[in-house]
């Protein structure tokens, strides 16, 4: 189909109207997007269900489709007999720490990228950009390999050096500054005598900060929930919460409902982080997000 | 770090030779953190994984590395597992990927209306994306329950003879996808409402005085506009599921991928090979396989956005 564009007609029409998204949404569009509601947190609230019932009611005739009485003990449960408390605070140090350590080191070269001169500039950033492609499994035998040879095998530096960079946060952190840094600001600086690493820290840090931020949710969540590499590195003893999450999914605790609390204590941080921030993740990840 | 002392020169004039070659190497310095990590870490394994594929290396003893050239690839593609677990990947992945991106398009149609309680809408899609694999998973085990799950409580209520989510080969891989497309749809649906938030206004109105319905403007104007979003997306989501490993690991809680390893994909043959066979040399290999299978996906995935991109102008 070819339409003969009836341009002035249109622009005068656009005045009138804005631009962005001209319809309304109708009852339909409503009802379905309530729906799509109800199916993302419809297993939100089933947790909280199970985790709050006993292993009989989860296993009787008609289930039960409300939370039951039993919710702090079972949580106690998943503390004791799954290490879940340990689990909590390792994926906390594990997670802020790579995180910390992704958006420094991203934020450091990402500038360099965007907006320094030097040689092998262009070749270095397409190996970058070119490896986050790769599966990380790739190198996950060898890596494997390594941690044994250093004799780090069930502590945390196995989980948190592998992590500490991200070809994606430099890359992030690039197209976040070549935008929001005007090469002015730069110059300035450097007509001033102030040396590259003065730069960095009073004129490039303050405007990195938005790009940072949302990096640093982005890298938080991900590290959280990273589940490949910790249960090759770390053992049920010395567990993050996703390991300590698959032993409970493999049988080492056979109450249902204990299960379900623990999942619900391992989902808890992450959920909260998301109350508190949600409208900057959707915004983030709106920005041009890539899985990770 | 050698960046540390700050000469403040005076600008007119030209500093020494000193800090002329400072101000050469200074951006190497700002590159060094992440490059000698990324390095050590993230180049390296990627490089030594194809040695070690050459060798026969065993989990307790990965100091010992015995030459056995190609055997390791031989062996695999003897063994009927590697072929079911190839199976499996393809066709978990298309009941994963496919409905999966249809129903993010159309909500993505929906949320980019004037709506009220927009972010909220946005959020509570985004939930699952937060949940991690394991969580989920879980969670979606207990919900395909064959005896006491919820899923089939509700279908027997219905009069709907109860499904055997476990055992069955394409009941449990519908299981599987479930969980993948319930943690990834929101997310999918926010890159294509970013997508379309970017194509001009004018393009609905000139259609709209042409006298283009709501559908033709969807898919004449939304469609062309969203396709380099859509590729991505179908690049990245490809990428995912060619690697899924922790859904098919935690769904029954073992590494076979079923009883009759009927849902087994192959990161989880791989995981099996290394971590509970301790064959390290042979999940070498494998990864080895599954990285030139991404490589091909992408590379089709690339030539079919082309030849539409030539059709279409």
């Amino acid at each position: 189909m070819t339409h003969v564009l009836d341009k002035p007609l249109a622009a005068a029409r656009s005045s009138v109207r804005k631009a962005r998204s001209p319809l309304h949404g109708g009852p339909l569009a409503y009802a379905v997007l309530i729906g799509a509601t109800l199916l993302a947190v419809f297993p939100f609230y089933w947790t909280l269900v199970a985790a709050s019932r006993s292993n009989s009611e989860l296993s009787a005739a008609t289930p039960a489709l409300t939370p039951g009485p039993n919710l702090f003990h079972n949580l106690g449960e998943a503390l004791d007999q799954a290490a879940i408390g340990t689990a909590l605070i390792n994926s906390l140090i594990v997670s802020s720490v790579v995180t910390a350590g992704v958006v420094l080191s991203s934020t450091l070269a990402g500038f360099a990228f965007a907006k320094l001169q030097f040689r092998g500039r262009r070749a270095l950033l397409a190996l970058t950009v070119g490896t986050m492609m790769i599966p990380p499994q790739l190198g996950v035998i060898p890596l494997f390999m390594v941690i044994v040879k250093l004799d780090l095998q069930n502590k945390l530096p196995s989980v948190i050096l592998p992590s500490l960079v991200s070809a994606f946060g430099v890359f992030f952190m690039r197209q976040y500054l070549v935008q929001a840094l005007p090469d002015e600001l730069v110059e300035a600086g450097r007509v001033d005598g102030a040396s590259l690493l003065r730069i960095f820290r009073s004129i490039v840090l303050p405007v990195a900060r938005p790009g940072m931020a949302v990096l640093g949710m982005l890298t938080f969540m991900a590290t959280w929930n990273d589940f490949f590499w910790p249960i090759v590195a770390l053992s049920s003893q010395n567990p993050t919460v996703q390991v300590a999450l698959k032993s409970l999914g493999q049988g080492y605790v056979p109450d249902q409902s204990v299960v379900m609390a623990g999942t619900l204590l391992g989902t808890l941080p992450v959920l909260v982080v998301f109350a508190l921030l949600g409208r900057q993740i959707v915004g983030g990840i709106m920005q041009g997000a890539v899985k990770g | 770090m050698a960046l540390s002392s700050t000469a403040r020169l005076p600008a007119a004039k030209s500093a020494g030779p000193a800090g002329r070659t400072r101000r050469r190497l200074a951006p190497y310095g700002f590159l060094a953190p992440f490059f000698v990590l990324f390095a050590a870490f993230g180049l390296f394994p990627l490089l030594y994984t194809a040695y070690v594929s050459l060798h026969r290396v065993e989990l307790q003893t990965s100091e010992q590395m015995d030459w056995l050239g190609l055997q390791n690839y031989t062996r695999l593609l003897d063994d009927p597992f590697f072929w079911n677990a190839l199976r499996n990947t393809f066709t978990i992945g298309v009941l994963s990927t496919v409905p999966q991106l249809l129903i993010a398009l159309g909500l993505a149609h929906l949320l980019n209306y004037r709506l009220r309680g927009r972010t909220f809408f946005r959020v509570a899609m985004l939930m699952p994306y937060a949940t991690s694999v394991a969580a989920a998973t879980l969670v979606f085990a207990q919900l395909f329950g064959r005896d006491y799950g919820l899923i089939n409580w509700t279908l027997s209520s219905l009069r709907i003879h109860p499904v055997d989510w476990q055992a069955s080969t394409w009941a449990s891989q519908f299981g599987v996808s479930a969980i993948v497309t319930w943690r990834w749809t929101g997310y999918n649906a926010l890159i294509y409402l970013a997508g379309m938030q970017s194509i001009p206004g004018e393009l609905y109105e000139s259609a709209a005085v042409d006298g283009a319905s709501r559908w033709q403007q969807f898919r004449h104007v939304t469609i062309p506009g969203l396709r380099p979003t859509i590729v991505f997306t179908v690049v990245v989501s490809t990428i995912g599921a060619t690697q899924l490993f922790g859904e098919p690991l935690l769904y029954e809680g073992n590494s076979g991928g079923g009883i009759s390893h009927q849902y087994q994909t192959l990161g989880l043959y791989l995981y099996e090979q290394g971590w509970t066979f301790f064959h390290l040399g042979r999940a070498a290999a494998v990864a080895w396989v599954m990285f030139l299978l991404i490589v091909v996906l992408a590379l089709l995935n690339a030539a079919i956005a082309a030849r539409r991109n030539r059709t279409d102008r």
